[in-house]
């Protein structure tokens, strides 16, 4: 075989390799992006398709943790994930993470329902208890609980702590 | 004192990797021999002195010295001792003298063993692994220094992480440090290779037991962390597609595909500027792994503390390795032509495709991991990639991968035909088919569990044949034993590792069908799963080193016969103010039983059981992969000098 013939076959395979690369991470891009939205954002942009996941992350609204136990024995919770402005009922049956408490920082993993009820299939777990999801911080600033304008951010404990309840704005800390 | 010391001897290895470089770069240019010679002992000056610097961080951990800020922050008196030491590396800065170790280690690896080596190349090679060393021991003594004091001292330190605390931490990173690092000795070979502008077979002899041993170790690295994942964090599951262990299976592919296509330059003289290429891509992605895990754009119990500064630092000698490497492949990659010429169907073309295949598939995984932080960057939007993205892009590309690996060793090379080979390949492949029609019937027709066993014994049973075929087992059985025997240890490594990859993926096969169960059961209840009972004895408290913990006792039974005994944990650490769980995991090697204790609440524990398939088999895999780069590497022909290999084999099949 001639070197000129095999040069077209090494970049027909390239092509071909660099080509179905891509068609699989575009098409798999289209259905499995996870974004990220805060309950102001579901309400603003409005509710993606119920049978779409995304990460819904804010603080756990203080005194809306209940704990259940299902028929079949499985531990269940319903909560309540605020950033201040919105609040979004979550359901999640499994076991919540060692971390999780109420007034502090979440994020969950799953879908919304027609009903507007977010059945989490994942509460993720944290690594220590200051630490806050960036996301969630983010969502935070959003929704107007640290304006950058006014200094520094708070450390992330202290916003763990705040009440979302008792927290009419930017002017109450 | 001894701190004082470490930070000198640091400092004493970044001048003489810095002469190193010079000498090196210098010596081998001019052609002054002495310069030249100049870079051996130099290479083992740094050695000694990094080796110096790791032992007295790894003293000031063991005596717990805490003016020292490093051990502050991440040990306390009451860790148990293996704890102390490993975690001189459970942290940034001292896990950075360990990567720096780990490369003056091959630094005096090469100075040792390249005794045979042209000197030219010899010298241009160490220069290239100076050069890498100064860059990494100017970061670390620039923005980590792993010796900086504290007055007035604290009266103790603040604790290791306690996910940390596990005799994972001493074989972890380092194994997965001697893959990233072996790649800096392929990447200076490549650098080498291109200012000389010269390729050969010869090159491709040297070049690929360093490749095949980084590659080992990571595989060996990898594997150990994902079983670390799965004992530790309790979730039952083994990879997570998580941006860090992306970014350690980056290399891991690009270095596989290096191994392969080193072959064809070694055999044929053929496919030169592309393994020039990858050995610049494995190293790049190593330091993308380095830049990832360090920078704190990822948040993951990986992580390191989030300092921009060593970002940036990390960034800026990520593009000048790979940006400078690229830049020199750019310009001196035309100087290499090939010589070997081969058809399409042959082992080099099943080699091709085998590299084009590693790196499609690096390629997605690359995109996936990256992609959330440009979102994030450029688009200013929050969004996460799963698992369900990596499978679905990963598996079109596995499963050709999967099948032409058991085609591919059974070409000859420069021309094949199909056929004859698939003919010696029937029976293998009728194993497949028996395979997944079994575990079709058995499963309940679950198709991707099925694909996987079918799959898995393909490569298996194709690994046999080959090394059936290339003894003769079936046609000339009395002398099979004698051709055994001298037969390369090569052929034995790559069945031996072909054969270990099937084994992982009937392991992943085998995790496809696992069940789960979650529950809250008080004392005296039982629960069935997969047909063993769990029944709850009770909880108790226990107390350790430096946690307490709440236990639970479950005896597991099968058909009224007791089968084991199984105590979860809920370790509380008062140091870090942290709660670990401990799972409990019997084995059987076919079956992993594994259970977790949850919280407790209602008179109750709840209790979480997962029913594991094969699972340790993926981890069995891996070893026996790494057992069969071992293999490899103990061929006669890997020990360099080719005329001496000559000689020994008239001697050797005695």
């Amino acid at each position: 075989m001639s070197r000129k013939r095999r040069r077209l076959w090494v970049l027909l395979l390239c092509g071909l390799g660099l080509g179905s690369a891509t068609a699989l991470t575009l098409t798999a891009f289209q259905d499995n992006l996870v974004f990220f939205l805060s309950p102001s954002d579901v309400v603003a942009q409005g509710a993606p398709a119920p049978e779409r996941a995304f990460r819904l992350g804010g603080l756990v609204e203080a005194g809306s943790l209940e704990r259940t136990t299902a028929p079949d024995g499985r531990p269940a919770a319903r909560f309540r994930v605020t950033d201040g402005a919105h609040t979004i009922e979550v359901t999640y049956t499994g076991v919540l993470p060692d971390l999780f408490r109420e007034g502090q920082g979440v994020v969950t993993l799953g879908r919304l329902g027609p009903d507007g009820l977010f059945r989490a299939s994942e509460v993720l777990a944290r690594h220590d208890e200051t630490y806050m999801p960036p996301e969630v911080a983010d969502a935070l600033k959003r929704a107007g609980h640290w304006d950058p304008a006014q200094g520094a951010a708070p450390p992330a404990g202290s916003w763990n702590r705040l009440d979302p309840a008792r927290m009419p704005g930017r002017d109450g800390s | 004192m001894i701190p004082e010391l470490g930070h000198f001897a640091l400092a004493l290895a970044l001048a003489l990797s810095a002469a190193q470089a010079v000498f090196g770069l210098w010596g081998a240019q001019r052609g002054e021999a002495r310069l030249m010679a100049a870079a051996p002992p130099l290479a083992a000056g740094v050695l000694l002195a990094v080796a110096v610097s790791l032992g007295c961080l790894m003293w000031s951990f063991a005596v717990n010295d805490t003016t020292v800020m490093n051990v502050v922050q991440n040990s306390h008196s009451a860790k148990p001792m293996l704890y102390k030491l490993t975690g001189t590396w459970g942290n940034h800065e001292g896990s950075l003298v360990l990567w720096v170790f780990i490369l003056a280690l091959c630094g005096g690896a090469v100075a040792l063993f390249g005794r045979d080596l042209p000197s030219r190349l010899q010298a241009r090679v160490l220069a290239v692994l100076g050069l890498v060393t100064v860059g990494f021991l100017a970061f670390t003594l620039g923005t980590s220094n792993p010796f900086e004091r504290v007055w007035p001292p604290p009266l103790d330190g603040q604790g290791l992480n306690p996910i940390l605390q596990d005799p994972g931490l001493a074989f972890h990173p380092p194994l997965l440090y001697l893959g990233y690092v072996g790649y800096a000795v392929t990447y200076a070979f490549a650098i080498a290779a291109l200012i000389e502008g010269r390729v050969d077979a010869a090159w491709g002899r040297w070049v690929r037991p360093w490749a095949l041993a980084a590659w080992a170790f990571l595989t060996l690295g990898i594997a150990l962390g994902s079983w670390w994942a799965y004992y530790e964090l309790g979730w039952g599951g083994y990879w997570f597609w998580d941006p860090v262990e992306n970014a350690s299976l980056l290399p891991w592919l690009a270095g596989a595909a290096l191994l392969h296509s080193a072959i064809v330059v070694e055999k044929r003289e053929a496919l030169k500027t592309w393994t020039v290429f990858l050995a610049l891509l494995a190293f790049g992605l190593s330091l993308l792994g380095t830049f990832l895990v360090r920078s704190g754009v990822l948040n993951s119990v990986h992580a390191f503390a989030n300092d921009p500064d060593r970002g940036v630092f990390i960034l800026l000698l990520m593009m000048a390795y790979v940006g400078g490497g690229f830049a020199l492949f750019a310009w001196r990659a035309a100087a290499m032509a090939p010589t070997g010429v081969f058809a399409p169907l042959s082992r080099e073309g099943g080699l091709v495709l085998n590299n084009l295949l590693l790196c499609s598939i690096a390629a997605v995984v690359l995109v996936g991991t990256l992609y959330p932080m440009f979102a994030d960057l450029l688009l200013g939007q929050k969004i996460s990639v799963g698992p369900p993205f990596f499978n679905m892009a990963t598996f079109p590309l596995v499963v050709p991968l999967l099948a032409a690996m058991g085609v591919g060793p059974m070409l000859p090379w420069k021309r094949a035909r199909l056929w004859p080979v698939l003919q010696r390949l029937w029976w293998a492949a009728l194993g497949g088919m028996a395979a997944l029609l079994l575990a079709l019937a058995l499963s309940g027709w679950r198709v991707l569990p099925a694909l996987g066993f079918a799959a898995g014994a393909w490569l298996i049973l194709a690994a046999a044949t080959d090394i059936a075929d290339r003894i003769a087992l079936f046609s000339r059985p009395r002398a099979a034993w004698a051709r055994a025997r001298g037969l390369p240890r090569a052929a034995w490594g790559a069945a031996v590792a072909h054969a270990g990859v099937g084994v992982t993926i009937l392991g992943l096969a085998g995790m496809g069908l696992a069940q789960e169960k979650l529950t809250l059961m008080r004392p005296g209840d039982a629960a069935t799963l997969a047909g063993y009972t769990y029944r709850l004895e009770g909880v108790e408290d226990v107390t350790g080193p430096n946690w307490t913990a709440r236990r639970a006792t479950l005896t597991v039974t099968r058909d009224g016969r007791e089968v084991t005994v199984l105590r979860p944990e809920r370790r509380n650490f008062p140091v870090g103010r942290m709660v670990t769980t401990e799972a409990s995991i019997h084995t059987n090697w076919l079956v992993d039983l594994y259970a977790v204790l949850g919280e407790e609440r209602d008179g109750g524990a709840v209790v979480r059981l997962h029913h594991n398939p094969l699972a340790p088999w993926i981890w069995l895999g891996a070893a026996i992969m790494a057992l069969g780069g071992g293999i490899s590497l103990s061929d006669r022909r890997m020990r360099v000098s080719a005329p001496a290999a000559k000689l020994a084999r008239g001697q050797a099949p005695a």
